[in-house]
């Protein structure tokens, strides 16, 4: 069992896909929170495979596509200070700031590098103790916990070269917002299976019980997502919302309590700035207490120009599932994955990159 | 960004593990997954095991999975 094939199976994807069809009565809107559950639903054309009665909307869940501008700005004008490194993870460099973008900085001599993790952002700083290496902390709470054992790990090596400029966000206050926004109505939501690995099942509670619709916490591969859009069915048609845990081989209710201990340790919750949401209270994650040596927002204040968004990208609505990115007059035109305006069409779970790289033939 | 893939722990040394899925070797730090067995599956997210694999669950999933398939049929 290698945990990945199985949950390929095309004939059984058929009959679930079948199932689905024989219990809806009515038409249902379900939105995938996550970006990655985006691009699985794309590449295995899950949504040619469900009846036209269950609709598909995609949501905030890509942590690159939602990093406002100004961040993007800020952690250019880092990487324009002398004796800095910047390290970060790829898909953020090729993402347009108001005027440039962190690969545009490289180009005009930035030392800017792409790691595969924040261990390898601290060794950078361990082999380069004269210069001040920030690493730009994008991600949900999957990412948090890792780079909070990063900041630990730095702070009992000694490593005080080593900064991190955290964007971390979390994802149940952005859910809040968006049901609260109500500009699209949502019977059901895919929950966000490698979030929830970390927090588990409880922090989504609040989607049934306030807002009466159910969230089924999904796993990625095809048959993780059936399943879950087959139970989000059976609990609209049984009028019994609730939040599920469809990928019970990786999250249990109470998550990873070990690395929440860890995020608990090392950042305190503060506000942050969603692109197409806005200001969500409570909703980042910022270095606290004794960690705060680490805090690149300290250590190397950036006061960017205001942020200034392009014309014409609809990244901020296509994340609060108010339009397709086929709607967007840019996509496939102005926009694309080689000249992308917006990060939807940069990130690999960007929403618009997923029907750009899989959309043909949809509709 | 929140991508994970389902790797096999084949060593543990301290914090860090040298796991494989299909050939392919990696380190991966288990700073977050203390209780990880050599053998185990582990969830690896950029360079760290964020969680480990329930094989009983993984089963019973697939389980269900059959059972919902063989009542599409039925109808």
């Amino acid at each position: 069992m290698k945990f990945i094939d199985e949950y390929q199976n095309s004939e059984l994807a058929g009959k679930l896909a079948q199932h689905i069809a024989t219990h809806t009565t009515g038409q249902i809107r379900l939105m995938e929170f996550c970006g990655g559950h985006t691009h699985a639903i794309m590449r295995y054309g899950i949504r040619q495979l469900v009846p036209p009665t269950v609709e598909m909307r995609s949501g905030p869940g890509c942590p690159v596509c939602v990093t406002a501008t100004g961040d993007i700005d800020r952690a250019i004008a880092l990487a324009r200070l002398p004796g800095v490194i910047i390290t970060t993870f790829g898909d953020i460099v090729r993402v347009p700031g108001s005027h440039s973008s962190l690969q545009q900085a490289k180009a005009e001599g930035g030392d800017i590098r792409i790691v595969y993790s924040a261990r390898d952002a601290l060794e950078i700083a361990r082999a380069n103790p004269g210069k001040s290496v920030i690493f730009i902390g994008i991600g949900f709470e999957t990412t948090a916990p890792t780079i909070a054992a990063a900041i630990i790990k730095a702070k009992k090596e000694g490593i005080e070269n080593f900064y991190v400029l955290s964007l971390l966000k979390l994802t149940p206050p952005a859910i809040r917002a968006l049901l609260e926004l109500g500009e699209v109505k949502l019977d059901g939501i895919i929950g966000p299976g490698h979030v929830c690995v970390i927090t588990g099942s409880r922090p989504y509670e609040f989607i049934s019980r306030d807002y009466g619709i159910g969230c089924v916490i999904s796993g990625f591969e095809p048959l993780d997502i059936l399943l879950s859009i087959d139970k989000l069915v059976e609990q609209v048609e049984s009028g019994k919302p609730k939040v599920e845990i469809a990928y019970r081989r990786g999250v249990k209710p109470e998550g990873n309590e070990k690395a929440l201990e860890l995020i608990e340790k090392v950042f305190e919750r503060d506000s942050a700035i969603w692109r197409g949401i806005g200001n969500v209270p409570q909703s980042g994650l910022k270095v606290k207490g004794e960690y705060r040596h680490f805090d690149a927002d300290r250590a190397f204040p950036v006061t960017p120009h205001p942020a200034k968004e392009h014309k014409g990208c609809r990244c901020g609505d296509i994340l609060r599932g108010v339009a397709l990115p086929l709607e967007c007059p840019l996509f496939g035109k102005v926009c694309t994955p080689e000249k992308p305006v917006g990060p939807c069409m940069v990130s690999s779970e960007g929403p618009c990159a997923a029907y750009y790289q899989h959309g043909a033939g949809y509709e | 960004m929140c991508l994970a893939v389902p790797v096999r722990v084949v060593s543990i040394e301290g914090d860090d593990a040298e796991t494989e899925i299909g050939g392919v070797r990696r380190r991966a730090s288990i700073a977050l997954t203390p209780e990880v067995k050599v053998g185990d599956y582990v969830l690896l997210h950029t360079g760290y095991a964020i969680g480990i694999v329930d094989e009983a669950e993984a089963r019973e999933t697939l389980k269900l999975l059959e059972e919902i398939a063989s009542l599409s049929e039925v109808h």
